[in-house]
């Protein structure tokens, strides 16, 4: 590597304080990586108070968990891991200065990204409309139990910051297919793309979570 | 000797005007930045903590009531903690000096860093909103279900602890990443000062445990908004756990303010010993090892609030178990002066006065990690004795410390040392006039947190207040006498110190690049036993 360096002595894409694209790199993805450590322990919060209510009453969590359709969490479950096969293709077409083909597979990420949302809204305005809804706001008499608005609350909450996560990702989905169509990343530089990759996976995985513990305790 | 102008260009002079100074991506200028910003809400705070005094000075009511007492209380904490302590050592002086102490140019991301103090003072505005808007009464813990059911402004502060979280997190980052990836070449982990192992070990902990107190503020702003029944035992929910995601992040918050200071510490014991340290590695993997247990013993904070006694006895042993690495630090720093040659320099004394208080501090919480002895002295005035013993006497006078040591760095001009003397000492004797009493009137009884109290408790009392104030005028003068140098003060050299960390081989004030070219390290950063600089 070091020869390279050298050779493209300093390339627009290199900020000033690093002395080569490699040093430039490697601090990135740290910095994503330590990143993504505090997002687990973001929502480790949340998965800790889960563990908590639902060892407290594990029969109330298994007649909640009843109200939520594994259908639709299935096919958001598969929604998203296909999303990380494009997220990924895309980061694989950009290394081999497939420009094209790695907007098209953004794109295509984008567009999973959305049917994921879309479906959550239609989850959601179901739930509402029954009154399925966390704390004081629950008025549904199906569930039987005490308390059983305490199960709304932890999934509105875990799967609501959920999906704000997954509006950030469209974001920087969006910020990485830009700089790709005005071909600031190739084969030479691409980690903006790289690293909202890294990002892009744990949104999902953090899924693949929650869909077995929200929807298939029973 | 030394030159009589500055050496131009510094980062203070280059380049001008108020934009170039908002949005620079100099490190040396954003760490002055957030200094400016530190020592405002220093300020702020010790007013509160003033008006507390003058309070307790009797008593029957002086100048406010229960509830104003309340919330001004509230404020002194909450201002102290997230917006002075915890960015202090790290975003001020480590801004300033981690990259140099590194032979870096820039820590790994300008425009994080610049974008976290921009986030800081958002959080602040939130903040200082929350002062104004009926300000906060819940103490600086916010416990549910008190915070959750008060007309006070909750949802403004846990928003700015919320806001001001990230800054922490985004500091922490990019110093882990610059101290891992933009080291000079030859400068190895065993060759680096151990200020920056402290800044690393502070790092995982902003890291690691903010995100917490982040998903804990939201829980319990929608708590109030919302009225999700979590924390609210009304509503099926358990207010203990509040008092768990709290304390999980609030504990080893009490690191990431005291490692920094530890760090300081480091420096100055060698500096002004002209010694080698004794114990480099002993010293530099303490302050992992306390990073890594301080995770585990936030429970000794709940040892009366109805956690199992088996989880009690856990965190109280642990809780022992974090002294350790903390005196093995100390032990260090001892052996260090012994047969050093020591001078008196101002942050030299600060840093003595650091080893005295902050072995007091050290000590007394190994008195309140005893289950038996807590459940008499919990929430009495000898917790608060003993977390301003650590944390005033210990991080705040290494904070001075640090700021006497590197001032002529930063601003290539020297303070007056006889002032700085004075001060010194006026901080000492102050600090111990107000807290010593503390300890005695917490283990006679005298709970924190009330605006009243027995009369048995007046003496006490009336001596801490003047403690306050003696510590009040040295505040006073230093603020005075630094102002005064940054203008007026004697011009030095690179090294007036004669220390051997890689910040003193660049100019005072540093060039805006740090280094006209990157330095090559060939010795460790206290090799005083086999190189000899002079004084410039």
């Amino acid at each position: 590597m070091a020869t390279t360096s050298t050779h493209s002595a300093h390339p627009d894409y290199l900020q000033h304080h690093f002395s080569d694209p490699q040093q430039q790199q490697e601090a990135a993805k740290l910095g994503m990586w330590i990143f993504l450590l505090t997002e687990v322990l973001l929502f480790g919060g949340l998965f800790c108070a889960y563990v908590i209510y639902r060892s407290w009453d594990p029969q109330l969590f298994i007649n909640a968990n009843k109200e939520l359709s594994v259908p639709l969490g299935a096919l958001n479950t598969i929604v998203l891991i296909t999303s990380s096969v494009t997220m990924a293709l895309a980061i694989r077409c950009v290394q081999l200065n497939k420009s094209k083909q790695s907007a098209a597979y953004l794109i295509a990420t984008l567009a999973f990204a959305a049917v994921f949302l879309v479906v959550k809204y239609f989850e959601y305005s179901h739930k509402i409309h029954l009154g399925q809804l966390p704390g004081q706001f629950y008025t549904y008499t199906g569930i039987e139990g005490n308390n059983p608005h305490i199960f709304f609350s932890v999934y509105f909450m875990m799967t609501g910051l959920h999906g704000l996560h997954v509006l950030g990702g469209m974001g920087a989905i969006g910020w990485v297919l830009w700089k790709t169509v005005k071909r600031q990343l190739h084969s030479e530089y691409y980690t903006p793309m790289e690293n909202v990759g890294l990002y892009w996976h744990l949104v999902d995985m953090i899924w693949i979570f929650l869909f077995p513990l929200l929807y298939l305790i029973g | 000797m030394y030159d009589k102008a500055l050496p131009q260009p510094n980062y203070l002079s280059e380049p001008k005007g108020l934009k170039s100074w908002l949005l620079t991506t100099d490190h040396k200028r954003i760490g002055l930045m957030y200094f400016a910003a530190i020592m405002g809400a220093f300020i702020l705070g010790g007013i509160f903590a003033m008006l507390i005094r003058i309070e307790l000075i009797s008593p029957s009511k002086v100048m406010m009531g229960a509830d104003a007492y309340n919330q001004v209380f509230t404020l002194h904490g909450a201002i102290m903690i997230f917006l002075f302590i915890i960015p202090s050592i790290p975003a001020a002086l480590g801004n300033l000096i981690l990259p140099l102490m590194l032979g870096a140019k820039d820590v790994a991301f300008p425009r994080l860093n610049l974008c976290s103090w921009y986030i800081y003072v958002f959080g602040a505005l939130f903040a200082v909103y929350s002062m104004f808007a009926n300000a906060v009464d819940t103490g600086w813990t916010f416990y549910t279900p008190y915070s959750s059911e008060t007309g006070t402004a909750v949802i403004s502060m846990a928003l700015a602890v919320f806001i001001l979280g990230f800054s922490s997190i985004f500091t922490g980052l990019n110093f882990i990443v610059t101290i891992h990836k933009l080291r000079a070449p030859g400068l190895t982990w065993y060759k680096l000062p151990l200020f920056v192992w402290a800044i690393y070990a502070t790092g995982i902990l902003q890291v690691m445990a903010t995100p917490v107190i982040g998903i804990t503020m939201v829980l319990l702003v929608l708590e109030r908004v919302a009225g999700i029944g979590i924390f609210d035992p009304a509503m099926g929910g358990d207010p203990v756990l509040f008092q768990h995601f709290f304390w999980f992040y609030s504990h080893p918050a009490v690191y990431i303010m005291i490692l920094p200071g530890m760090g300081i510490i480091s420096e100055l014991i060698t500096a002004f010993s002209r010694k080698k340290i004794f114990g480099y590695k002993a010293i530099a993997y303490s302050s992992l090892a306390i990073a890594f247990i301080s995770f585990l013993v936030w429970g000794h904070h709940m040892f009366v609030s109805g956690q199992s006694r088996f989880a009690a006895m856990i965190f109280s042993f642990l809780t022992f178990f974090v002294a350790v690495p903390s005196a093995i630090k100390v032990f260090n720093w001892m052996a260090t002066l012994y047969k050093g040659s020591i001078s008196f320099a101002t942050p030299m004394l600060y840093a003595l006065s650091f080893l005295f208080l902050f072995a007091i501090g050290g000590l007394t919480g190994v008195f309140l990690g005893a289950l038996a002895v807590d459940v008499h002295l919990h929430d009495t005035y000898f917790v608060v004795a003993h977390f301003h013993y650590v944390m005033m006497g210990g991080t705040v006078v290494a904070l001075l410390g640090g700021i006497h040591y590197w001032w002529p760095k930063v601003f290539g001009r020297m303070y007056s040392e006889v002032w700085g003397k004075v001060c010194a000492a006026l901080v000492f004797i102050g600090f111990n006039v107000t807290f010593l009493p503390q300890f005695v009137m917490g283990s006679q009884g005298m709970p924190r947190r009330y605006y009243t109290y027995p009369e048995q408790y007046q003496a006490m009392h009336l001596f801490s207040t003047i403690g306050s104030w003696i510590l009040g005028v040295g505040f006073l003068i230093m603020t005075i006498y630094l102002l005064h140098s940054v203008f007026k003060g004697r011009i030095v050299g690179k090294n007036p110190w004669g220390a051997l960390t890689l910040e003193w081989e660049t100019t005072s004030p540093p060039s805006p690049h740090n280094f006209e070219a990157t330095p090559e390290v060939t010795h460790g950063p206290y090799d005083y036993d086999k190189i000899v600089v002079e004084p410039t």
